[in-house]
């Protein structure tokens, strides 16, 4: 499998992903540049943490219109797995792929902590590899990770089963403890914790690879039941 | 032009031997804005003029050492072709007059620092040290000062993308008017990928790339060359403002520039921003360096050459590119959106030429700028020394609530508050992080990690700057140790007061000849670092602080941790129980803390015996023959114990000792070469210490949740591991909101 990890001036957790996903998962990886106006062949995308244009205006507000966005739309929008960790996830939703917002964290300081997240829902290519419920150990590292919506959309995220995380201990003030969600074709992920930190035992913990390797399994076996000649 | 009148030369800091050295350099009256370059590069923070002479002392070569003093960092190798480049660097005064940028700023500097010579940063730590924060006169500004420092290294480190560590925090009256904030980074490359400040190679240009340039810290240079006064405070718009999101396009973009080969010397634009750095990497290839300052990128109208010159922007580098060859490295820094424009040439003649439109405004030779500055052999006499050298009595009411008073104090306790604003685990480096003995990075792509850590005991070295100093030199070392590492290169960051007083002079002599004692002890050779005088206010110096930062290396592998991880297991102590000397006594935190005052002289250093520990407790580390290693600092043995039950589970100890020293001693007096493991193979901890000669006492053994511990009949502290945790890990965050009281409870 061929995952594309996205390039924003500024981004700081891309080479981190790539290495998560080639290394400690074995799998192909490389990098779009934010420019780019096309994905090239990857069979899923990454936007990484980071600080995307320096996030001096909302965090991700200008990654938006980036013209790699475009391409990603579609390509979302054709059901490619599409997952945004951190500053990815700011800019999904900013991006209108994800509801809610993400707004300054409840004490008002960036934080950077390992800490119990449950996996809410199995039901996704991001995490059928997980156990409903599992708890997994995930870093955290950011100012602006306080997740927000509205009742109606907090409502229906759950009612649609979409909320994928949620945090045992919520540090930034997230509404119901979100960690986490699904857009409605549960191809797009956006989580603040980081899964590509907890992908090697040197890091203090694996428990991230079962959200990374949810995708690569999800793509075997959809590449085994379509295609004898697999990419992998 | 202004004429240059007595007073001028004075606002420059210049002396009037000073001034008349410039006079017979150039053979004429200087224009002013020559006097301006004159001030910024003569002046004590760029030119070292009153430390020079004693920083010859310092060991700076080994094996190891690529790169010693002299450059923007020092580099040494660490095997399969792969190199570390690391250096600290303070920005005390910028971060007093305004905490967030000029704490952020003194990340952005050194981070500069490491990637102009081709090192792409992977880990920064920080030495910081404030004010007492329940000081009722103090403790509201003291309390702004620490969040707006450590905010602004957040701000700057987290949105670069580089991890912060680790590093050390400080609170003492003796910094109430003059805050350190001394910053460490560390970069790695391959031997081939390392670069220079030098101007070769005549006819080729000279090209400015990153931010433009506006009035903004104009004179920062000799700023943290003054004392501070009352009128300081005008001096706000010295401080640089920093943007970490341009540094980090200029990282990636400096980084895929030297990829193409098309560049021969690159400097980034520090303190006296374009004067420093055009003038020294002439000096250091000999040659001249033309420069116009109609091209130079402003971001604001009207500036003046002396402002151009002067202005201490951020996010700023001056390189040469081969002629010819200029396209390719401006075709990569207009991908990441960033100015990049010839500015001038490099020329035959030695000379720093800056012109305005074409007309010379400033011809000064560059060797006379970063090489000749004054060098001052000032007078020193005895080391300043207030404390006494006899102290109380020391008698204990109540042993436990000492201890959760030493747990709680801004010293111990733990610094999670802080840590935690930090990203530390960026770039899925850190092996061991903040709160660990020493960081561990490793270095992907090789078996090899890197250990790091920073020590600056300042209360030791108002004792005895010499003894002080080898004290920190011991326990840095001791530290990498701990985790597994072998101490192989230095750093440091001398703080100190004015150096003009005699008696400051020789706190600084003394302390370097001390640190150069012990780092060629510890085969630790001092690869560069920074000076930091004048660190007094109102004519109180601070405590002398010389900050060192050691790097070492090791084989990567899963990290071995200060906490217990089982119980069950046996805790034994390494170096021995210690000394019972009253003097010694009054340089420990308790008789800080708890007796209020300090006296007496700091622990006594057998460097021979510390050697031993510290190779005993690198052999066991690595051969996983301990659980757990944990050095004995200050606070002593019973702080120690404490810390090593802090982990997630919580494992306690029981400790039952047979030990002659009284109680108080016993359980806080303070010693190097002294550590703590546990381990379910006794017989090689015992083993390996006789081996190395060196005492291992077996204390008791751990358990869950409680921590109990006796000498000989009596019993001396008996609690839950939950309670003590709670003071410690609660301390700082209540010390920081709630203002004139210790909220912590003790009883």
């Amino acid at each position: 499998m061929k995952f594309g990890v996205v390039v924003f001036p500024g981004s700081n957790c891309d080479h981190d992903a790539w290495y998560a996903v080639s290394q400690n998962l074995q799998q192909q990886a490389e990098f779009i540049w934010h420019d780019s106006p096309s994905l090239g062949d990857v069979d899923a995308v990454i936007l990484p943490g980071g600080f995307s244009y320096g996030d001096y205006l909302r965090c991700g507000a200008i990654a938006k219109f980036s013209p790699v966005m475009s391409a990603i739309k579609k390509f979302a929008a054709d059901g490619g797995p599409v997952l945004g960790v951190c500053n990815g996830f700011q800019v999904l939703v900013e991006a209108g792929l994800l509801p809610g917002a993400l707004v300054r964290n409840a004490g008002l300081k960036f934080i950077c902590r390992t800490g119990p997240v449950r996996v809410e829902t199995t039901d996704s290519i991001f995490t059928h590899q997980a156990e409903n419920g599992q708890i997994l150990q995930l870093p955290i590292a950011h100012g602006e990770g306080c997740y927000i919506a509205d009742q109606e959309t907090l409502d229906r995220l759950e009612r649609e089963d979409r909320v994928a995380l949620r945090y045992l201990d919520n540090r930034n003030g997230s509404m119901r403890d979100i960690a986490g969600i699904l857009n409605e074709g549960r191809n797009v992920l956006g989580m603040m914790p980081h899964p590509e930190r907890a992908a090697d035992p040197l890091m203090g913990g694996t428990d991230g690879l079962v959200i990374l390797s949810s995708l690569a399994g999800a793509y075997a076996g959809h590449a085994a039941s379509h295609s004898p000649a697999s990419k992998i | 032009m202004s004429t240059i009148t007595p007073d001028v030369i004075a606002a420059h800091q210049l002396t009037q031997s000073e001034y008349d050295k410039i006079l017979r350099l150039l053979g004429r009256e200087p224009t002013f804005t020559e006097l301006g370059i004159f001030s910024v590069m003569w002046s004590e923070h760029c030119s070292y003029k009153s430390s020079r002479i004693h920083l010859k002392k310092l060991p700076t070569q080994s094996k190891r050492v690529l790169q010693g003093p002299g450059e923007n960092a020092g580099i040494i190798d660490i095997g399969d072709g792969v190199a570390i480049a690391f250096k600290i660097e303070s920005h005390n005064h910028p971060s007093f007059i305004e905490p967030f940028q000029g704490a952020a700023t003194g990340v952005g500097g050194i981070l500069r620092d490491i990637f102009t010579m081709g090192a792409r940063p992977i880990a920064v730590m920080d030495a910081l040290r404030f004010g007492r924060l329940d000081d009722p006169r103090t403790g509201d500004r003291n309390r702004r000062i620490v969040d707006g420092v450590v905010s602004g290294i957040a701000h700057y480190g987290n949105c670069f993308g580089v991890p912060t560590v680790g590093g050390e925090c400080v609170f003492d009256e003796s910094y109430d008017g003059n805050p350190l904030v001394n910053v460490f980074a560390l970069g790695v490359f391959r031997h081939d990928e390392i670069f220079y400040g030098k101007a070769t190679g005549v006819g080729n240009p000279v090209i400015y790339v990153g931010a433009k340039t506006g009035r903004d810290g104009i004179h920062g240079a000799s700023m943290a060359s003054a004392e501070f006064t009352e009128a300081s405070k005008q001096k706000r718009p010295n401080v640089q403002v920093g943007d970490p999101f341009m540094e980090k396009l200029l990282l990636e973009a400096c980084l895929e520039a030297m990829k193409t080969g098309a560049i021969v010397g690159i400097q980034d634009m520090g303190a006296a921003g374009l004067t420093s750095s055009s003038c020294e990497m002439g000096s250091r290839a000999g040659t001249g360096v033309e420069i116009d300052m109609q091209f130079v990128p402003q971001r604001e109208t009207g500036m003046t050459p002396y402002e151009i010159m002067l202005s201490e922007s951020q996010e700023r580098m001056l390189l040469v590119a081969e002629r010819g060859r200029e396209d390719e490295v401006l075709r990569v820094f207009g991908k990441w959106g960033l100015d990049a424009v010839a500015i001038g040439e490099v020329k035959d003649d030695g000379m720093l030429r800056v012109k305005d439109r074409g007309k010379v405004v400033a011809e000064i030779s560059n060797r006379a700028l970063a090489d000749e500055a004054p060098v001052y052999n000032r007078p020193y006499t005895k080391p300043l020394r207030t404390a006494p050298l006899h102290g109380p009595d020391v008698h204990s009411g109540d042993l436990l609530a000492d201890l959760k008073r030493l747990l709680a104090s801004g010293d111990l306790c733990s610094k999670r508050w802080i840590w935690e604003q930090y990203d530390h685990q960026v770039r899925t480096n850190t092996v061991a992080g903040p709160g660990a003995e020493a960081a561990v990075i490793r270095i992907k792509g090789t078996p090899t990690s890197v250990a790091m850590a920073l020590d600056g005991n300042g209360r030791y070295c108002a004792l005895d700057p010499r003894e002080g100093t080898k004290l920190i030199v011991a326990e840095c070392c001791r530290n990498l140790s701990v985790v597994g590492a072998d101490p192989v290169a230095a750093t440091n960051n001398l703080n100190f007061g004015n150096p003009e007083r005699p008696e400051i002079m020789a706190q600084l002599v003394e302390s370097i000849e001390g640190m150069a004692d012990a780092c060629r002890f510890f085969e630790t050779p001092i690869t560069g670092g920074n000076v930091s005088l004048y660190n007094e206010t109102l004519g109180v110096p601070i405590h002398p602080t010389p900050v060192v930062g050691i790097v070492g290396t090791m084989p990567t592998a899963e990290p071995i941790g200060i906490e217990f991880k089982n119980d069950g297991r046996d805790v034994i102590l390494l170096g021995g129980y210690g000394t019972s000397d009253t003097e010694q006594f009054g340089s420990s935190q308790y008789a800080n803390v708890i007796a209020g005052c300090v006296w007496g002289t700091p622990p006594k250093l057998d460097m021979n015996y510390e050697k031993r520990v510290q190779t005993t407790i690198r052999e066991l580390v690595r051969a996983r023959a301990v659980e757990s290693a944990h050095d004995v600092g200050e606070g002593g043995l019973a702080v120690a114990l404490a810390e090593c039950c802090f982990g997630r589970d919580e494992i306690g100890v029981e400790a039952r000792m047979n030990s002659a020293l009284s109680k108080e001693f016993l359980l806080f007096h303070e010693g190097p070469s002294r550590v703590i493991v546990s381990t379910g193979n006794p017989e090689a901890v015992f083993e390996a210490a006789r081996k190395n000669s060196v005492e291992a006492i077996r204390i008791g053994a751990t358990l869950k949740s409680r921590m109990a511990v006796s000498n000989q009949t009596e019993t001396l502290l008996d609690c839950a591991v939950q309670e003590l945790k709670d003071v410690w890990e609660n301390s700082l965050e209540h010390l920081l909101h709630s203002p004139h009281h210790t909220p912590v409870s003790v009883e």
